[in-house]
């Protein structure tokens, strides 16, 4: 069981009806669930993206594209039938929100990506979960299934003549089917390999046909859109960063958890306030504030409000609201190291410069963290880091070089500290002997 | 489709509608191969011939399709597969001291599968308890906010229920 955790300055949106029994159809009904997508049908599909458009809705994944402009793309006319894609693959380390929509909210992701088809009228709907979340498979197929009964899905939605089915299916342990083409791929039943773009999911997508794309809490958000209305959501954030977003606080902070707050709320608040601040009296060294692909802040970089904009102008991003906290006892090298080792694990291997960058990164920054390193290792590490960027089909290569640039070049001391046969002065957690193969 | 099925009925009747739910039927690839596997304990030789059949495209598809991914395995696990995440949240509040613990616990290294075929362990990668670090995995089960003790009890529950002949 997965729990949202609370804070006075939480706004419930997305997680307006969690613990309220709202996975039993009748109780989402009873909290006004499936009135918006009546809403919706009265809209039209120009309606419905001008109403998106309203809610400054920014994809929740990690890219923060505007989600009604990205419906807007999906042409009007296709020979192909169009569909509407779920991503509840969540696997960037440090994120675990959409397990708990999937948990607690089936229904709003259901009534989301019900809208979403009506948007583009299309006629059928995925929602990928990922392997490890089997549990909410279930819970997912349960309420898909008494969604048809009520006749919310299927033929005539909502006595409206417009038919929508929707499957829902796992996937099977691989971080980089969240990135979208390569959801497609593994939805097809093949390797999760990205796509070469253009053409756009929005034009060519899953079987090649028009497809919209969207984060699990992007979706689940769309009815309380129109819930709400989308001006009065977007005024709940800041300027083009509509509304709130599940932020999950982990790593050595007091009260972990995910918690609603609205965008821009203040970073370093989130931290000593929501999250109750650094445990034992430790002082912050970094944050990483949207996930292991999004470069490190220092402890003097959060005073920030958690937008899109705001975060990038800070030189990270916002991501997918994934907050790790960590304490001064950390070793950066060693973290560093773990998210190399991540990366190179996840690298599907289709380009070269993201498979063989990945694992010397992380032969480098092992050697590095072992003590066998020499100074131009450091150098070599970044410049390594920096030919990845931009040099690949999907953004891995991206997720894996960024946060290696930003940890050499603001913890450049650290990894200096580690040369000259001294290796690791913090205390060592536990790294498995890497097996070279 | 053969008369003659590796799977209990229920799961083939599971196949069969499986199959005619999306466009292309090759879709139902990646959540058979989970369903067969949970029901078998490993994707064999056997699974792969009878489950390419069903979708009628090649073993050497297929077998591509499971080297990919990493839930999907052609050797058996234990009954009791337990997989420790290791990653950054898990890392910063202790998942390596708990994949060491297991492993002590256990006699077995990562990827190792105990003698009696009851537990085998993995280091896994982030499994999306980032706020309920550290966690780990059995099964299909979440554990979270671990401890030494913590897990200890999780594993001498599964022991227990696996004694008393209670299923999973």
């Amino acid at each position: 069981m997965a729990t949202l955790a609370t804070h006075p300055d939480c706004v419930p949106v997305v997680s307006y009806r969690f613990g309220k029994g709202a996975t039993d159809i009748g109780r989402y009904i009873e909290l006004g669930g499936y009135d918006s997508v009546p809403k919706a049908l009265a809209l039209g599909p120009e309606g419905i993206i001008n109403e998106m458009k309203a809610s400054n809705l920014r994809g929740r994944g990690g890219a923060g594209f505007p989600t009604g402009l990205k419906w807007s793309f999906v042409p009007k006319q296709s020979a192909k039938p169009k569909y509407v894609l779920v991503n509840g693959d969540e696997s960037e380390p440090g994120t675990c929100k959409d397990r708990l929509i999937f948990e607690q909210d089936p229904h709003s992701v259901i009534e989301g990506t019900i809208i979403a088809g009506l948007s583009v009228q299309a006629k059928m709907g995925f929602i990928y979960l990922r392997g490890e979340y089997r549990y909410l498979l279930q819970i997912m197929e349960r309420a898909v299934a008494q969604a048809y009964t009520k006749g919310f899905l299927g033929k005539n939605i909502f006595g409206s003549g417009l038919d929508f089915d929707i499957v829902t299916q796992t996937g099977a342990g691989a971080y980089e089917v969240g990135e979208e083409s390569a959801l497609m791929e593994s939805l097809e039943g093949k390797r999760g390999i990205p796509r070469i773009r253009p053409p756009f999911p929005a034009v060519v997508g899953l079987y090649g046909g028009p497809t919209i794309i969207n984060n699990a809490e992007t979706i689940a958000t769309v009815p309380h859109i129109f819930r709400m209305g989308g001006a009065e959501y977007a005024k709940l954030g800041t300027e083009r960063n509509g509304g709130t977003r599940l932020f999950c606080l982990s790593g050595h902070i007091e009260r972990p958890g995910v918690y609603e707050l609205p965008m821009g709320y203040n970073l370093k608040k989130m931290i000593y306030e929501v999250g109750g601040g650094i445990p034992n009296g430790k002082k912050l060294k970094a944050v990483v504030p949207g996930g292991a692909s999004t470069p490190a802040l220092t402890a003097d970089e959060i005073d920030i409000g958690m937008d899109f904009d705001q975060v990038g102008k800070a030189g990270s991003m916002l991501g997918s609201g994934g907050v790790v906290v960590l304490d001064e006892t950390t070793c950066m090298v060693e973290f560093a190291l773990r998210t190399m080792k991540f990366y190179a694990h996840e690298s599907c291997g289709w380009c070269i410069p993201c498979r063989e960058g990945t694992d010397w990164l992380k032969k480098s920054l092992t050697r590095l963290h072992e003590g066998g390193a020499v100074d131009k290792d450091i150098d070599n590490i970044r410049y390594l880091a920096e030919n990845m960027l931009g040099r690949t089909f999907c953004p891995l290569g991206d997720a894996a070089a960024m946060p290696t640039i930003a940890f050499v070049k603001k913890f450049r001391k650290e990894f200096e500290d580690h040369l000259d046969g001294k290796g690791c002065p913090y205390r060592h957690t536990h790294q498995e002997e890497l097996v070279v193969v | 489709m053969s008369s003659t099925t590796l799977f209990s009925p229920a799961l083939a009747a599971r196949f069969d509608k499986l199959v005619t739910l999306y466009p292309v039927k090759r879709s139902a690839l990646v959540p058979m191969l989970l369903y067969a596997q949970d029901e078998v304990g490993y994707l064999s030789d056997a699974v792969i011939v009878e489950i390419a059949d069903r979708i009628g495209i090649t073993e050497l598809d297929v077998r591509n399709v499971i080297s990919y991914y990493s839930l999907l395995r052609i050797k058996p696990a234990g009954k009791y597969h337990v997989q420790v995440c290791t990653n950054i949240s898990c890392m910063l509040r202790g998942g390596n001291e708990i994949l060491d613990h297991c492993k002590k616990k256990l006699g077995v290294a990562n990827k190792g599968v105990t003698p009696d075929g009851l537990f085998s362990l993995e280091e896994v990668e982030c499994i999306g308890a980032c706020s309920w670090a550290p966690a780990a995995q059995v099964n299909y089960d979440f554990h979270e906010n671990l401890t030494a003790e913590a897990i200890d009890k999780v594993l001498d529950d599964y022991r227990t229920k696996s004694k008393s002949g209670v299923a999973k």
